[in-house]
Protein backbone atom coordinates (compact mmCIF):
# COMPACT_ATOMS: atom_id res chain seq x y z
CA UNK A 1 0.00 0.00 0.00
CA UNK A 2 0.63 3.67 -0.97
CA UNK A 3 2.19 5.72 2.15
CA UNK A 4 0.98 8.67 0.00
CA UNK A 5 -1.94 8.54 -2.47
CA UNK A 6 -3.38 11.28 -4.68
CA UNK A 7 -5.93 10.64 -6.83
CA UNK A 8 -7.08 12.58 -9.68
CA UNK A 9 -6.10 16.30 -7.86
CA UNK A 10 -7.39 19.97 -9.23
CA UNK A 11 -6.02 22.79 -7.82
CA UNK A 12 -7.29 26.59 -8.48
CA UNK A 13 -6.37 29.94 -7.96
CA UNK A 14 -9.30 31.66 -8.77
CA UNK A 15 -9.84 30.82 -12.34
CA UNK A 16 -6.45 29.68 -12.71
CA UNK A 17 -5.71 25.98 -12.32
CA UNK A 18 -2.69 24.86 -10.78
CA UNK A 19 -3.13 21.28 -10.47
CA UNK A 20 -4.98 19.02 -13.16
CA UNK A 21 -6.78 15.63 -12.10
CA UNK A 22 -2.87 14.80 -10.26
CA UNK A 23 -2.27 10.96 -9.33
CA UNK A 24 0.38 9.71 -7.84
CA UNK A 25 1.72 7.42 -5.18
CA UNK A 26 4.45 7.38 -3.01
CA UNK A 27 5.15 4.10 -1.26
CA UNK A 28 7.20 3.77 1.98
CA UNK A 29 10.89 3.52 1.96
CA UNK A 30 10.85 5.67 -1.66
CA UNK A 31 12.50 8.64 -2.70
CA UNK A 32 9.54 10.27 -4.95
CA UNK A 33 11.21 13.38 -7.51
CA UNK A 34 9.00 15.30 -9.43
CA UNK A 35 10.44 17.57 -11.69
CA UNK A 36 8.90 20.25 -14.26
CA UNK A 37 9.47 23.52 -15.40
CA UNK A 38 9.12 26.89 -13.27
CA UNK A 39 5.34 27.04 -12.26
CA UNK A 40 4.24 23.23 -13.91
CA UNK A 41 2.63 23.13 -10.68
CA UNK A 42 5.67 21.50 -8.10
CA UNK A 43 5.27 24.13 -5.38
CA UNK A 44 1.39 23.95 -5.63
CA UNK A 45 1.85 20.21 -5.34
CA UNK A 46 3.67 20.13 -2.65
CA UNK A 47 1.76 22.88 -0.70
CA UNK A 48 -1.59 21.10 -1.32
CA UNK A 49 -0.40 17.86 0.25
CA UNK A 50 0.50 20.03 3.30
CA UNK A 51 -2.63 21.45 3.70
CA UNK A 52 -1.52 25.12 2.44
CA UNK A 53 -4.03 24.60 -0.55
CA UNK A 54 -7.59 23.01 -0.16
CA UNK A 55 -7.57 21.24 -3.71
CA UNK A 56 -11.14 21.66 -5.59
CA UNK A 57 -11.48 17.89 -6.44
CA UNK A 58 -9.88 14.91 -5.62
CA UNK A 59 -8.79 12.80 -2.37
CA UNK A 60 -4.98 12.93 -0.49
CA UNK A 61 -4.45 9.88 1.51
CA UNK A 62 -1.70 9.18 4.09
CA UNK A 63 -1.12 6.13 5.29
CA UNK A 64 -4.96 5.07 3.92
CA UNK A 65 -6.16 8.44 5.83
CA UNK A 66 -8.12 11.36 3.36
CA UNK A 67 -6.28 14.49 4.38
CA UNK A 68 -7.48 17.06 1.84
CA UNK A 69 -8.23 20.30 3.05
CA UNK A 70 -7.18 19.64 6.65
CA UNK A 71 -5.19 21.91 8.30
CA UNK A 72 -1.55 22.00 7.85
CA UNK A 73 -0.76 21.26 11.84
CA UNK A 74 -2.94 18.29 11.60
CA UNK A 75 -1.35 16.64 8.56
CA UNK A 76 2.07 17.96 10.48
CA UNK A 77 1.45 15.52 13.16
CA UNK A 78 0.46 12.67 11.43
CA UNK A 79 4.31 12.44 10.08
CA UNK A 80 4.25 14.70 7.05
CA UNK A 81 7.05 16.88 6.98
CA UNK A 82 7.95 20.19 4.52
CA UNK A 83 11.22 21.93 3.94
CA UNK A 84 9.58 24.96 2.30
CA UNK A 85 11.08 26.61 -0.69
CA UNK A 86 14.21 29.27 0.58
CA UNK A 87 15.35 27.53 3.29
CA UNK A 88 12.98 29.53 5.83
CA UNK A 89 15.21 29.45 8.64
CA UNK A 90 14.25 32.03 11.64
CA UNK A 91 17.22 34.19 11.72
CA UNK A 92 16.70 35.79 14.68
CA UNK A 93 16.84 32.68 16.54
CA UNK A 94 19.39 30.37 17.72
CA UNK A 95 19.80 27.20 15.55
CA UNK A 96 18.91 25.46 18.88
CA UNK A 97 15.65 27.54 19.14
CA UNK A 98 15.19 27.02 15.44
CA UNK A 99 15.46 23.05 16.05
CA UNK A 100 13.49 23.83 19.07
CA UNK A 101 10.50 25.12 17.23
CA UNK A 102 10.68 22.17 14.27
CA UNK A 103 9.54 19.91 17.69
CA UNK A 104 6.37 21.81 18.22
CA UNK A 105 4.27 19.11 17.30
CA UNK A 106 2.51 16.97 19.81
CA UNK A 107 3.80 13.13 18.38
CA UNK A 108 7.31 15.21 18.27
CA UNK A 109 7.38 16.52 22.04
CA UNK A 110 8.26 13.86 23.98
CA UNK A 111 11.36 12.83 22.07
CA UNK A 112 12.39 15.87 21.57
CA UNK A 113 15.60 16.05 23.39
CA UNK A 114 16.85 12.59 21.56
CA UNK A 115 16.24 13.99 18.23
CA UNK A 116 18.38 17.14 19.12
CA UNK A 117 21.08 14.77 19.86
CA UNK A 118 20.20 12.74 16.37
CA UNK A 119 20.51 15.35 14.47
CA UNK A 120 23.50 16.94 16.06
CA UNK A 121 25.29 14.06 15.57
CA UNK A 122 23.84 14.04 11.53
CA UNK A 123 25.06 17.89 11.56
CA UNK A 124 27.77 18.42 13.62
CA UNK A 125 28.41 21.95 11.86
CA UNK A 126 25.30 22.80 13.22
CA UNK A 127 25.80 21.27 16.67
CA UNK A 128 29.17 23.68 16.68
CA UNK A 129 26.68 26.85 16.16
CA UNK A 130 23.52 25.84 18.27
CA UNK A 131 23.96 29.76 19.91
CA UNK A 132 24.72 31.07 17.02
CA UNK A 133 21.79 33.23 15.19
CA UNK A 134 19.89 31.35 12.18
CA UNK A 135 20.68 34.08 10.25
CA UNK A 136 24.51 34.73 10.64
CA UNK A 137 24.66 31.04 8.65
CA UNK A 138 25.91 30.49 5.26
CA UNK A 139 23.04 29.29 2.57
CA UNK A 140 24.40 25.27 3.02
CA UNK A 141 24.66 25.60 6.69
CA UNK A 142 21.10 27.42 6.54
CA UNK A 143 19.73 24.72 4.29
CA UNK A 144 20.86 21.98 6.70
CA UNK A 145 19.23 23.86 9.51
CA UNK A 146 16.41 23.92 7.44
CA UNK A 147 16.33 19.85 7.28
CA UNK A 148 17.80 19.40 11.08
CA UNK A 149 14.39 21.11 12.12
CA UNK A 150 12.02 18.98 9.76
CA UNK A 151 13.56 16.09 11.54
CA UNK A 152 12.74 17.30 14.61
CA UNK A 153 9.47 16.71 13.88
CA UNK A 154 10.00 12.99 13.45
CA UNK A 155 8.40 13.00 10.12
CA UNK A 156 7.92 9.78 8.34
CA UNK A 157 7.44 11.39 4.79
CA UNK A 158 9.41 14.60 4.22
CA UNK A 159 8.91 16.69 1.35
CA UNK A 160 11.90 18.79 -0.07
CA UNK A 161 10.83 21.69 -2.72
CA UNK A 162 14.37 22.46 -4.23
CA UNK A 163 16.64 21.78 -1.56
CA UNK A 164 19.49 22.84 -3.77
CA UNK A 165 18.16 26.86 -5.11
CA UNK A 166 20.96 29.46 -4.89
CA UNK A 167 23.47 26.91 -3.33
CA UNK A 168 27.04 26.16 -4.45
CA UNK A 169 27.26 22.95 -6.67
CA UNK A 170 29.85 21.48 -3.88
CA UNK A 171 27.20 22.62 -1.19
CA UNK A 172 24.87 20.57 -3.56
CA UNK A 173 26.38 17.75 -3.34
CA UNK A 174 25.77 17.81 0.34
CA UNK A 175 22.39 18.14 0.60
CA UNK A 176 21.93 15.34 -2.18
CA UNK A 177 24.20 13.08 -0.11
CA UNK A 178 21.90 13.78 3.01
CA UNK A 179 18.80 13.01 1.40
CA UNK A 180 20.44 9.70 0.37
CA UNK A 181 21.83 8.94 3.73
CA UNK A 182 18.38 10.04 5.33
CA UNK A 183 16.67 7.35 2.87
CA UNK A 184 19.11 4.55 2.87
CA UNK A 185 20.27 4.75 6.50
CA UNK A 186 16.63 5.98 8.19
CA UNK A 187 14.34 4.33 6.02
CA UNK A 188 13.16 8.09 5.85
CA UNK A 189 10.19 8.23 2.62
CA UNK A 190 11.14 11.72 0.49
CA UNK A 191 9.86 13.44 -1.93
CA UNK A 192 11.69 15.55 -3.87
CA UNK A 193 10.51 18.33 -5.94
CA UNK A 194 13.70 19.65 -8.16
CA UNK A 195 14.54 21.77 -11.02
CA UNK A 196 17.94 19.94 -10.46
CA UNK A 197 16.38 17.14 -12.82
CA UNK A 198 20.09 15.27 -14.04
CA UNK A 199 20.65 14.74 -10.06
CA UNK A 200 17.39 14.31 -8.20
CA UNK A 201 16.75 11.88 -10.92
CA UNK A 202 19.97 10.16 -10.27
CA UNK A 203 19.14 9.93 -7.13
CA UNK A 204 15.36 9.29 -6.38
CA UNK A 205 13.64 5.73 -7.05
CA UNK A 206 10.75 7.00 -9.12
CA UNK A 207 10.27 10.41 -10.78
CA UNK A 208 6.82 12.21 -12.01
CA UNK A 209 7.23 14.86 -14.61
CA UNK A 210 4.79 17.69 -13.73
CA UNK A 211 3.85 19.85 -17.18
CA UNK A 212 1.29 22.69 -16.66
CA UNK A 213 -0.17 20.83 -13.86
CA UNK A 214 -0.67 17.81 -14.89
CA UNK A 215 2.06 14.86 -14.55
CA UNK A 216 2.26 13.66 -18.35
CA UNK A 217 5.43 10.99 -17.52
CA UNK A 218 6.43 8.70 -14.72
CA UNK A 219 9.10 5.71 -14.38
CA UNK A 220 11.86 4.83 -12.35
CA UNK A 221 14.10 7.65 -11.70
CA UNK A 222 17.09 6.24 -14.03
CA UNK A 223 14.59 5.37 -16.82
CA UNK A 224 13.40 9.21 -17.00
CA UNK A 225 16.59 9.80 -16.69
CA UNK A 226 17.38 8.01 -20.07
CA UNK A 227 14.35 9.34 -21.90
CA UNK A 228 14.94 11.60 -24.51
CA UNK A 229 12.00 13.98 -24.09
CA UNK A 230 13.59 14.27 -20.20
CA UNK A 231 16.72 14.95 -21.32
CA UNK A 232 15.82 17.48 -24.21
CA UNK A 233 13.53 19.21 -21.90
CA UNK A 234 14.91 19.65 -18.96
CA UNK A 235 18.76 17.73 -18.31
CA UNK A 236 19.53 20.46 -21.55
CA UNK A 237 21.56 17.41 -23.61
CA UNK B 1 7.66 24.52 28.19
CA UNK B 2 10.07 24.59 30.70
CA UNK B 3 13.20 23.65 28.42
CA UNK B 4 12.18 26.49 26.27
CA UNK B 5 12.93 28.93 29.10
CA UNK B 6 16.13 30.17 28.00
CA UNK B 7 15.79 33.94 28.76
CA UNK B 8 16.93 33.99 32.00
CA UNK B 9 16.83 36.73 34.59
CA UNK B 10 20.80 37.34 35.66
CA UNK B 11 21.26 39.29 38.82
CA UNK B 12 22.68 42.77 36.90
CA UNK B 13 19.07 42.88 35.15
CA UNK B 14 17.60 41.45 38.54
CA UNK B 15 18.94 44.79 39.88
CA UNK B 16 18.46 46.99 37.46
CA UNK B 17 14.43 46.16 37.52
CA UNK B 18 14.66 46.36 41.29
CA UNK B 19 16.46 49.95 40.93
CA UNK B 20 13.75 50.50 38.59
CA UNK B 21 10.96 49.64 40.46
CA UNK B 22 12.11 51.40 43.54
CA UNK B 23 12.44 54.84 41.81
CA UNK B 24 9.35 54.36 40.25
CA UNK B 25 7.50 54.11 43.81
CA UNK B 26 9.27 56.42 45.46
CA UNK B 27 8.74 59.40 42.50
CA UNK B 28 5.55 60.62 43.56
CA UNK B 29 6.25 61.36 46.51
CA UNK B 30 9.16 63.53 45.68
CA UNK B 31 7.69 65.68 43.48
CA UNK B 32 4.60 68.05 42.96
CA UNK B 33 1.12 67.36 41.62
CA UNK B 34 1.57 68.65 38.21
CA UNK B 35 4.60 66.25 37.85
CA UNK B 36 2.68 63.76 39.49
CA UNK B 37 0.15 63.99 36.93
CA UNK B 38 2.79 63.92 33.93
CA UNK B 39 3.64 60.61 35.36
CA UNK B 40 0.30 59.06 35.40
CA UNK B 41 -0.30 59.81 31.37
CA UNK B 42 3.14 58.04 31.25
CA UNK B 43 2.35 55.14 32.95
CA UNK B 44 -0.81 55.09 30.19
CA UNK B 45 0.94 55.41 27.73
CA UNK B 46 3.59 52.73 28.57
CA UNK B 47 0.41 50.05 29.66
CA UNK B 48 -1.84 50.77 26.45
CA UNK B 49 2.41 50.60 24.50
CA UNK B 50 2.52 47.08 26.58
CA UNK B 51 -0.80 45.78 25.83
CA UNK B 52 -0.14 46.71 21.66
CA UNK B 53 3.24 44.91 21.74
CA UNK B 54 1.86 41.24 22.43
CA UNK B 55 -0.03 41.66 19.35
CA UNK B 56 2.48 43.66 16.98
CA UNK B 57 5.74 43.08 18.77
CA UNK B 58 5.61 39.80 19.68
CA UNK B 59 3.27 38.08 17.37
CA UNK B 60 4.31 41.24 14.64
CA UNK B 61 0.19 41.42 13.24
CA UNK B 62 0.08 45.38 12.51
CA UNK B 63 -2.93 46.61 14.74
CA UNK B 64 -3.55 50.55 14.04
CA UNK B 65 -7.02 50.81 15.77
CA UNK B 66 -6.47 49.66 19.41
CA UNK B 67 -8.02 52.90 20.55
CA UNK B 68 -11.38 50.47 19.94
CA UNK B 69 -9.96 48.41 22.39
CA UNK B 70 -9.70 51.35 25.03
CA UNK B 71 -12.86 52.65 24.36
CA UNK B 72 -14.41 49.23 24.44
CA UNK B 73 -13.14 49.09 27.89
CA UNK B 74 -13.92 52.53 28.89
CA UNK B 75 -17.06 52.66 28.11
CA UNK B 76 -18.31 49.40 28.87
CA UNK B 77 -16.85 49.92 32.52
CA UNK B 78 -18.26 53.38 32.95
CA UNK B 79 -21.44 52.54 31.48
CA UNK B 80 -21.77 49.95 33.97
CA UNK B 81 -21.06 51.81 36.51
CA UNK B 82 -23.46 54.81 35.69
CA UNK B 83 -26.20 52.83 35.16
CA UNK B 84 -26.03 49.91 37.47
CA UNK B 85 -23.54 51.46 39.62
CA UNK B 86 -21.51 47.83 39.10
CA UNK B 87 -17.82 48.45 40.51
CA UNK B 88 -15.47 50.04 38.43
CA UNK B 89 -13.00 46.35 38.95
CA UNK B 90 -16.16 44.51 37.84
CA UNK B 91 -17.04 46.31 34.84
CA UNK B 92 -13.51 46.58 33.90
CA UNK B 93 -13.82 42.44 33.81
CA UNK B 94 -16.56 42.96 31.37
CA UNK B 95 -14.74 45.49 29.11
CA UNK B 96 -11.67 43.17 28.74
CA UNK B 97 -14.37 40.26 27.79
CA UNK B 98 -16.10 42.71 25.58
CA UNK B 99 -12.57 43.69 23.93
CA UNK B 100 -11.27 39.94 24.27
CA UNK B 101 -13.99 39.03 21.62
CA UNK B 102 -14.17 42.20 19.47
CA UNK B 103 -10.33 41.70 18.98
CA UNK B 104 -10.51 38.15 18.37
CA UNK B 105 -13.25 38.41 15.97
CA UNK B 106 -11.61 41.05 13.66
CA UNK B 107 -8.78 38.83 14.09
CA UNK B 108 -10.50 35.54 12.99
CA UNK B 109 -12.27 37.05 10.40
CA UNK B 110 -9.35 38.79 8.94
CA UNK B 111 -7.22 35.51 9.58
CA UNK B 112 -10.25 32.97 7.72
CA UNK B 113 -10.26 35.38 4.81
CA UNK B 114 -6.21 35.67 4.89
CA UNK B 115 -5.95 39.56 5.39
CA UNK B 116 -2.92 40.16 6.07
CA UNK B 117 -0.14 42.62 6.46
CA UNK B 118 -1.04 46.66 5.60
CA UNK B 119 -4.42 45.63 4.55
CA UNK B 120 -5.17 43.73 8.30
CA UNK B 121 -3.78 47.11 9.64
CA UNK B 122 -6.47 48.67 7.44
CA UNK B 123 -8.93 46.86 8.65
CA UNK B 124 -7.80 47.57 12.22
CA UNK B 125 -8.22 51.07 11.71
CA UNK B 126 -11.41 50.76 9.91
CA UNK B 127 -13.20 48.55 13.00
CA UNK B 128 -11.92 51.37 15.39
CA UNK B 129 -13.37 54.29 13.20
CA UNK B 130 -16.80 52.72 12.68
CA UNK B 131 -17.22 51.41 16.72
CA UNK B 132 -16.55 55.88 17.09
CA UNK B 133 -19.43 56.72 14.40
CA UNK B 134 -21.50 53.65 15.90
CA UNK B 135 -20.72 55.37 19.06
CA UNK B 136 -21.82 58.65 18.45
CA UNK B 137 -25.28 57.76 17.50
CA UNK B 138 -25.24 54.85 20.52
CA UNK B 139 -27.73 56.90 23.42
CA UNK B 140 -27.61 54.93 26.04
CA UNK B 141 -23.56 55.86 26.50
CA UNK B 142 -24.32 59.44 26.04
CA UNK B 143 -23.83 59.43 22.05
CA UNK B 144 -21.98 62.65 20.71
CA UNK B 145 -22.78 64.83 24.15
CA UNK B 146 -20.47 62.26 26.10
CA UNK B 147 -20.80 60.19 29.48
CA UNK B 148 -20.46 61.43 32.47
CA UNK B 149 -19.16 59.37 36.12
CA UNK B 150 -20.06 61.53 38.80
CA UNK B 151 -16.88 62.55 40.62
CA UNK B 152 -16.66 62.46 44.59
CA UNK B 153 -14.98 64.28 46.89
CA UNK B 154 -13.26 62.51 49.35
CA UNK B 155 -11.16 62.48 51.97
CA UNK B 156 -9.21 59.32 51.21
CA UNK B 157 -8.55 57.22 47.95
CA UNK B 158 -10.86 54.41 47.37
CA UNK B 159 -8.98 51.79 44.82
CA UNK B 160 -11.87 49.71 44.84
CA UNK B 161 -14.36 52.30 43.76
CA UNK B 162 -11.61 53.70 41.63
CA UNK B 163 -12.20 57.36 43.63
CA UNK B 164 -9.17 59.29 44.00
CA UNK B 165 -6.32 61.01 44.03
CA UNK B 166 -3.83 61.31 40.55
CA UNK B 167 -1.32 59.49 42.90
CA UNK B 168 -3.85 56.61 43.45
CA UNK B 169 -4.01 55.99 39.62
CA UNK B 170 -0.41 56.68 39.90
CA UNK B 171 0.32 53.27 41.95
CA UNK B 172 -2.63 51.75 40.29
CA UNK B 173 -0.83 52.12 36.95
CA UNK B 174 2.57 51.15 37.76
CA UNK B 175 1.30 48.17 39.37
CA UNK B 176 -0.88 47.21 35.59
CA UNK B 177 2.42 48.64 34.18
CA UNK B 178 4.91 46.03 35.95
CA UNK B 179 1.87 43.24 35.99
CA UNK B 180 1.91 43.58 31.67
CA UNK B 181 5.74 43.37 32.63
CA UNK B 182 6.05 40.46 34.05
CA UNK B 183 3.14 38.88 32.24
CA UNK B 184 4.92 39.35 28.73
CA UNK B 185 8.13 37.95 30.44
CA UNK B 186 6.15 34.85 30.95
CA UNK B 187 4.63 34.44 27.85
CA UNK B 188 8.20 35.07 25.65
CA UNK B 189 9.72 32.50 28.10
CA UNK B 190 6.97 29.62 26.92
CA UNK B 191 5.77 27.74 24.38
CA UNK B 192 3.42 30.60 23.05
CA UNK B 193 6.13 33.24 23.31
CA UNK B 194 8.33 31.23 20.59
CA UNK B 195 5.22 30.39 18.62
CA UNK B 196 4.38 34.30 17.88
CA UNK B 197 8.55 34.73 17.59
CA UNK B 198 8.57 32.17 14.73
CA UNK B 199 5.00 33.90 12.95
CA UNK B 200 6.48 37.00 13.49
CA UNK B 201 9.74 35.86 11.96
CA UNK B 202 8.64 33.94 9.27
CA UNK B 203 4.56 32.73 9.03
CA UNK B 204 5.24 30.38 6.34
CA UNK B 205 7.79 28.76 8.15
CA UNK B 206 6.06 28.55 11.43
CA UNK B 207 2.88 26.87 9.02
CA UNK B 208 4.87 24.43 7.76
CA UNK B 209 6.32 23.38 11.21
CA UNK B 210 2.91 22.53 12.45
CA UNK B 211 2.38 25.85 14.60
CA UNK B 212 -1.40 26.48 14.42
CA UNK B 213 -0.54 30.02 13.09
CA UNK B 214 -4.70 30.98 13.10
CA UNK B 215 -5.12 30.02 16.67
CA UNK B 216 -1.84 32.05 18.23
CA UNK B 217 -2.76 34.89 16.08
CA UNK B 218 -6.20 35.19 17.47
CA UNK B 219 -4.60 34.92 20.72
CA UNK B 220 -2.62 37.27 20.57
CA UNK B 221 -4.79 39.79 19.33
CA UNK B 222 -7.65 39.03 21.72
CA UNK B 223 -5.58 39.38 24.88
CA UNK B 224 -3.53 42.43 23.92
CA UNK B 225 -7.62 43.74 23.34
CA UNK B 226 -8.05 42.55 26.85
CA UNK B 227 -5.13 44.19 28.60
CA UNK B 228 -6.25 47.04 26.72
CA UNK B 229 -9.42 47.78 27.43
CA UNK B 230 -8.45 47.25 31.43
CA UNK B 231 -6.76 49.94 31.04
CA UNK B 232 -9.13 51.99 29.25
CA UNK B 233 -11.05 50.95 32.04
CA UNK B 234 -9.48 53.33 34.12
CA UNK B 235 -8.69 55.93 32.05
CA UNK B 236 -12.81 56.09 32.05
CA UNK B 237 -12.54 56.52 36.16
CA UNK B 238 -9.33 59.01 35.71
CA UNK B 239 -10.80 61.58 33.38
CA UNK B 240 -14.82 61.03 34.21
CA UNK B 241 -16.01 61.69 30.92
CA UNK B 242 -15.86 59.93 27.87
CA UNK B 243 -16.54 61.09 24.08
CA UNK B 244 -16.83 58.80 21.01
CA UNK B 245 -14.30 61.59 19.51
CA UNK B 246 -11.83 61.44 21.69
CA UNK B 247 -11.93 57.89 22.83
CA UNK B 248 -11.66 56.08 19.80
CA UNK B 249 -9.66 58.59 17.95
CA UNK B 250 -7.36 57.60 15.29
CA UNK B 251 -4.39 59.67 17.08
CA UNK B 252 -5.16 58.06 19.97
CA UNK B 253 -4.06 54.92 18.16
CA UNK B 254 -1.11 56.36 16.62
CA UNK B 255 -0.21 57.91 20.15
CA UNK B 256 -0.50 53.93 20.97
CA UNK B 257 1.89 52.75 18.95
CA UNK B 258 4.74 55.73 18.85
CA UNK B 259 6.43 54.61 22.75
CA UNK B 260 6.44 50.94 22.09
CA UNK B 261 8.18 51.67 18.44
CA UNK B 262 10.66 54.53 19.52
CA UNK B 263 11.67 52.02 22.50
CA UNK B 264 11.94 49.02 20.93
CA UNK B 265 9.36 46.97 18.80
CA UNK B 266 8.99 43.17 20.33
CA UNK B 267 10.68 44.30 23.37
CA UNK B 268 9.81 43.24 27.12
CA UNK B 269 11.18 46.61 28.34
CA UNK B 270 10.61 49.03 25.29
CA UNK B 271 7.24 50.32 25.33
CA UNK B 272 8.31 51.63 29.41
CA UNK B 273 11.00 53.61 28.16
CA UNK B 274 9.71 54.80 24.51
CA UNK B 275 6.84 56.21 26.98
CA UNK B 276 8.88 57.97 29.37
CA UNK B 277 11.07 59.06 27.25
CA UNK B 278 8.04 60.51 24.80
CA UNK B 279 5.64 61.65 26.98
CA UNK B 280 8.18 63.30 29.43
CA UNK B 281 9.89 65.56 26.90
CA UNK B 282 6.50 65.62 24.97
CA UNK B 283 5.65 67.33 27.89
CA UNK B 284 8.81 69.78 28.50
CA UNK B 285 7.62 70.70 24.62
CA UNK B 286 3.98 71.58 25.58
CA UNK B 287 5.37 73.82 28.03
CA UNK B 288 7.71 75.45 26.10
CA UNK B 289 5.16 75.53 22.98
CA UNK B 290 3.05 77.54 25.47
CA UNK B 291 6.04 79.81 26.85
CA UNK B 292 7.44 80.54 23.41
CA UNK B 293 3.94 80.68 21.71
CA UNK B 294 4.85 78.42 18.95
CA UNK B 295 1.86 76.23 18.83
CA UNK B 296 2.59 72.42 18.03
CA UNK B 297 5.93 71.77 19.25
CA UNK B 298 4.87 68.71 20.87
CA UNK B 299 4.05 67.38 17.52
CA UNK B 300 6.86 68.27 15.70
CA UNK B 301 8.56 67.04 18.26
CA UNK B 302 6.82 63.46 18.00
CA UNK B 303 7.17 63.24 14.18
CA UNK B 304 10.62 64.19 14.35
CA UNK B 305 11.93 61.84 17.15
CA UNK B 306 9.83 59.19 14.77
CA UNK B 307 12.04 59.41 12.06
CA UNK B 308 14.95 59.78 14.20
CA UNK B 309 14.39 56.48 15.50
CA UNK B 310 13.85 54.67 11.86
CA UNK B 311 16.60 56.14 10.34
CA UNK B 312 19.37 56.04 13.57
CA UNK B 313 18.08 52.83 15.70
CA UNK B 314 15.13 51.14 13.60
CA UNK B 315 15.42 48.31 16.54
CA UNK B 316 14.72 50.88 18.96
CA UNK B 317 16.28 52.65 21.91
CA UNK B 318 15.99 50.06 24.17
CA UNK B 319 17.86 47.35 22.76
CA UNK B 320 20.46 49.90 22.09
CA UNK B 321 20.53 50.92 25.75
CA UNK B 322 20.27 47.47 27.00
CA UNK B 323 23.67 46.92 25.02
CA UNK B 324 25.00 50.09 26.88
CA UNK B 325 24.20 48.82 30.32
CA UNK B 326 25.42 45.55 29.59
CA UNK B 327 21.40 43.97 30.51
CA UNK B 328 21.41 41.75 27.54
CA UNK B 329 19.51 38.58 27.47
CA UNK B 330 21.47 35.73 27.70
CA UNK B 331 20.67 32.89 25.36
CA UNK B 332 21.75 29.31 24.98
Amino acid sequence: MSMLELREVDLFYGDAQALDGVSLDVASGEIVAIIGANGAGKSSLIRTIFGMEKPRRGSIRFEGQEIAGAAPHRICNLGIGQVAEGRQVFPNMTVRENLEMGAVVPRARAGAAAAMDRVFVMFPRLAERRRQLAGTLSGGEQQMLAIARCLMGQPRLVMLDEPSLGLAPVVVVEVFRVVRELNARDGLTLVLVEQNVAQSLALAHRGYVLENGRIVMQGAGAELLADDRVRQAYVGL
Amino acid sequence: MRAMAARDLSPRRAAALGLFVAVMLLLPLLVNAYIVSVLVVVLFSAYFGQSWNIMTGFAGQLSLGHALYVGLGAYTSAALFVHFGLLPWLGMLAGMAVAALAGGAIAALSFRFRVGGVYFALLTIAFAEFTRILFDHFGWVGATEGLFLPVANLAHDDPLRLRGSPRMFYYLLLALSLAALALSHHLLNRRVGYYWQAIREDEEAARALGIDVFRYKVAAMALSAAMTALGGGVLAFYDNNLYPDTVFAMSRSIEIITAPIIGGLGTLFGPVLGAVLLTGLGEIMTNLSNAAEISGLKQWFYGAALLAIVALQPSGLWPWLRRRLGLEEGRR
